[in-house]
């Protein structure tokens, strides 16, 4: 796919994108201290004296936020710095009690990478990582609990973060939204990060500048902070795009800047000045020697990887034959992914996935639950495909045994075996209907001798409902045929 | 290097350290003093000497993922000016 083109009466303007997103790191403690990363607590529960930035309290670095990282890095196929330094990077705000936040600066531990993303026309396309470090966030800020003060908590403060930084590789807003869902189903298959917008443990700012089609080099860019939806990303990168546009078109000039973006009119309005406010005087954190790994280390980490989405994606296309499309939706997420294999264990997998991407899914949307809370197990779905496949029910009679494993959350050879809902394979039986419905509507018999053929359908429901779905459709359409000549 | 009055007015600014306007050029030759001393050093010849990234030759420790701190939140509150609710409250900060 070509990239978004904003098109005026004399040019013709691309969208350059980059995004840098924040991903909590999931850990028991946090990255310098040992108080706990739970969510919830009451305020400041979760604190030791290093997060408050006590005179004297030294950092020491979680183990596990390193590997985290690695794992990560690994996922988007990038270099693994052996050699790593953390800076200081010193801002002074309410929730910072240090004054400065310890981050990596020229020694990131992650350098470029790569992820591929698929788009709607489905072609693919690589986006650039440029880099990716670990530091601490911040402490959470409350604002609307007094008119005149603000309310601090640090619960938050020093949980590991992990920012990704892309390329500006971004050409149009579709791209950006695909890549933040392609990394976060990376991230979750990690088990590195939940990936959460919604609740702030994925958090993305997004830079963004336009070009003349044809332009060499890049113009000045804006920053957008916190924009916290894969929606909002991709307003944010239009909205923003179309304004530099206007702005070059009028003959004016872009100042370099981060601004707000506002959710509910979906615009941009100027924050701060970025030259000015943005001096961050980084300098080597003097509390935390270089951060060095040796190779068995990262050969562990890589030990423990597991198979990505795209891999995965791959297989079920080749090996178990699905579409690519069915194979992308039940790749996204690791739970569905599991899910999916463990019910079509054996079986044809094509027919599992159909009643994956059908019934199931609309009834984990009708009753707003996950998959891991779903009344029907995989085992049973899988053995409701089998009753199926045997012959033993027909695929609408399946629908209704479905509905009572929902209900009950009972196995399908249990409900079709209570309730009698066996097919009806006995040619005798069906036949003694078939003759039965003949019988009752002459009237229909006539019409369809006289060339009414497409009353074969009605014949076909009237012997269904007389033998309460059970009949097996095959053998109805094929008694009927020879009956009614 | 040295510093001007508005270099100085800008390190207050990033600091949020007030600074009286009748300090300024006090501060400044203060700055400036401290700067021609460290500034001794450019006259060591390094031509020879790898570069120093930190004098601690201590090997970078790392801790094992366990929560061993924490629920203390009357200590950590216990210096501040001002606490509601458990929270830090300071005066109304939003960007």
């Amino acid at each position: 796919m070509s990239g978004m083109i904003i098109e005026t009466a004399n040019n013709k303007w691309e969208i350059i994108c980059g995004l840098e997103i924040h991903c909590q790191i999931i850990s028991k403690s946090k990255i310098f201290s040992g108080a706990s990363t739970a969510f919830g607590a009451d305020a400041n529960e979760h604190v030791a004296f290093v997060d408050a930035g006590m005179p004297g309290m030294l950092p020491t670095l979680n183990k596990m936020c390193v590997r985290q990282a690695v794992k990560t890095g690994l996922g988007l196929n990038a270099k693994i710095n052996k050699y790593s330094e953390f800076s200081r990077k010193n801002y002074f705000y309410a929730d910072l009690p240090q004054g400065y936040q310890i981050t990596q600066f020229l020694y990131p531990i992650v350098g470029e990478g790569r992820v591929t993303i698929d788009l709607p026309d489905g072609s693919a396309k690589d986006i650039g990582i440029e880099r990716m470090h670990i530091e601490q966030d911040a402490g959470k800020s409350i604002h609307d609990m007094a008119p005149d003060k603000s309310f601090i908590d640090l619960n938050r403060a020093g949980v590991g973060l992990m920012e990704i930084v892309t390329k500006p590789d971004f050409r149009a807003p579709e791209e950006a939204g695909e890549f933040l869902r392609k990394l976060r189903s990376i991230l979750r298959y990690l088990g590195t990060c939940d990936g959460n917008m919604d609740e702030g443990s994925m958090r993305c700012d997004v830079n963004v500048s336009v070009r003349k089609v044809g332009e060499d080099g890049y113009r000045t860019r804006c920053e957008m902070k916190n924009v916290n939806s894969v929606k909002f990303v991709m307003q944010a990168i239009e909205n923003e795009a179309r304004r530099h546009v206007e702005v070059y078109e009028n003959g004016g000039k872009i100042e370099q800047e981060t601004r707000k973006f506002d959710p509910t009119s979906g615009l941009t309005k100027p924050l701060r000045k970025k030259e000015f406010a943005h001096d961050y005087r980084y300098f080597p954190e003097p509390d935390l020697p270089p951060l060095v790994l040796d190779e068995a280390f990262i050969e562990d980490v890589r030990q423990e990887m597991v198979e990505l989405p795209d891999a995965k994606k791959a297989r079920f296309v080749k090996d178990l034959g699905l579409t690519k499309y069915d194979a992308a939706v039940l790749c996204e997420n690791k739970e569905v992914a599991d899910f999916f294999e463990k019910a079509s264990g054996g079986r044809d997998a094509k027919k599992v996935a159909n009643w994956m991407m059908g019934d199931f899914f609309a009834m984990l949307k009708d009753k707003k639950i996950s998959i891991e809370e779903s009344p029907v197990s995989a085992e049973n779905l899988g053995k409701l495909v089998d009753l199926i496949s045997q012959n033993i029910i027909s695929g609408k009679i399946a629908k209704d045994v479905f509905a009572l494993m929902v209900e009950s959350g009972d196995n399908p050879e249990k409900i079709v075996e209570e309730k009698g809902l066996k097919q009806v394979t006995d040619s005798g039986a069906i036949e003694a209907i078939v003759e039965k419905v003949i019988a009752a509507n002459p009237a229909n018999v006539e019409a369809y001798k006289g060339g009414k053929t497409g009353l074969m359908g009605w014949f076909v429901g009237q012997v269904m409902k007389e033998s309460q779905g059970k009949a097996n459709p095959a053998m109805v359409n094929a008694l009927l045929k020879e009956k009614l000549g | 290097m040295t510093v001007d009055a508005d270099m100085v007015r800008k390190i207050a600014f990033l600091s949020h350290l007030k600074i009286e306007e009748d300090k300024i050029a006090e501060t400044e030759e203060e700055f400036n003093k401290i700067l021609s001393w460290v500034a001794q050093l450019n006259e060591v010849n390094t031509e020879a000497a790898e570069p120093l990234v930190s004098v601690n030759e201590a090997k970078l420790r790392l801790r094992d993922d366990e929560v061993t701190d924490g629920n203390q939140a009357e200590a950590v509150l216990a210096n501040a000016p001002q606490k509601e609710y458990g929270y830090f409250v300071v005066p109304k900060v939003v960007e």
